[in-house]
């Protein structure tokens, strides 16, 4: 059993940081309901810093996953075939446009997914420093609170539109290539 | 949402919410701002060449980039500007979620090519 370095930061990428940070954001989402009930809104709960601390690790999985899908992973997607390449199955940009059956998944999956994806960090930074700096005004201020949660789940829908196409690009055509990791070595019968 | 702060006036952690309020409109102008400079380079060709700061990356590097120092940039000004002010919340938490939910449709391609 092995796995090459390419598919294995596609791994770390979309299995590692962007599916939990799909996690993370069902969690913040009912944890927002939760501290901020009419009845909780005053409790001492209310007043804790693990709601910054947990959309602050939030805001680092975001970056991460933009981050590594960006500068790491783009570039091997749409790395273009030497001319007179006839299999392009280590192309995958090339590969999905050559035919008009998947075709649209680059030009509306990947092209929707690598700026969608950019929003997640800006939205969740912005609701961890909010989360962080000025939390007295979160349990003061029902507008805060609104916008707050608001940004949360806006930032689940982007990440969940760049989660859903990343993980159907990779069926269409994954990434590959690299040096093979060797995990389990199985003895010759 | 409402424009009522349950506010304690007695209370010594009573703040301006300045700065609150510019975090909140710069990730709606950070937002906005990605999905802007996408469109303008996908609709021209030199402004697009001029985004390719990462060549492997492409463009994407430079809409990224530049959408985030102005997301920081405004950031900065705005807390400056209102962080000894009390704003109307609901107002200024609207427009960021408006420009949000206008940058999530604005990098949908099918709409990027109606302009």
């Amino acid at each position: 059993m092995e796995i090459t370095t390419r598919s294995l930061w596609t791994l770390i990428h979309g299995m590692g940081f962007g599916a939990l940070y799909l996690l993370a954001g069902s969690g913040a989402v009912i944890e927002l309901q939760s501290r901020f009930r009419p009845d909780s809104v005053n409790s001492a709960r209310a007043h804790s810093p693990f709601l910054g601390r947990y959309l602050a690790s939030m805001a680092a999985l975001a970056w991460l996953t933009v981050l590594t899908g960006t500068y790491l992973i783009y570039p091997w997607y749409r790395t273009p075939p030497p001319a007179g390449t006839s299999n392009l199955a280590a192309y995958p940009r090339a590969f999905l446009l050559a035919h008009p059956s998947t075709s649209a998944w680059h030009s509306i999956g990947m092209e929707w997914k690598e700026h969608v994806a950019w929003l997640v960090p800006i939205a969740i930074t912005m609701a961890a420093v909010v989360a962080i700096r000025h939390r007295n005004q979160l349990t003061r201020s029902v507008s805060l609170r609104f916008t707050l949660q608001s940004f949360v789940v806006l930032s689940l829908v982007a990440a969940g539109i760049a989660g859903f196409f990343g993980a159907m690009l990779d069926k269409a055509a994954p990434v590959g290539g690299g040096v093979p990791i060797q995990i389990v070595k199985e003895n010759a019968k | 949402m409402s424009n009522a702060t349950n506010a304690n006036a007695n209370s010594p952690e009573l703040v301006p919410n300045g700065s609150a309020a510019a975090a909140v409109l710069s990730a709606g102008i950070g937002s906005f701002s990605l999905a802007l400079i996408n469109v303008i380079a996908d609709r021209t060709a030199a402004f697009k060449s001029l985004l390719t700061f990462s060549k492997p990356v492409g463009p994407l590097s430079g809409v990224t980039t530049v959408a985030v120092v102005l997301w920081i940039a405004a950031w900065i000004f705005l807390d400056l500007l209102w962080k000894r002010r009390d704003l109307p919340l609901a107002k200024i938490g609207w427009s960021a979620i408006a420009l949000f939910v206008l940058s999530l449709l604005l990098t949908f391609p099918p709409l990027v090519d109606l302009f």
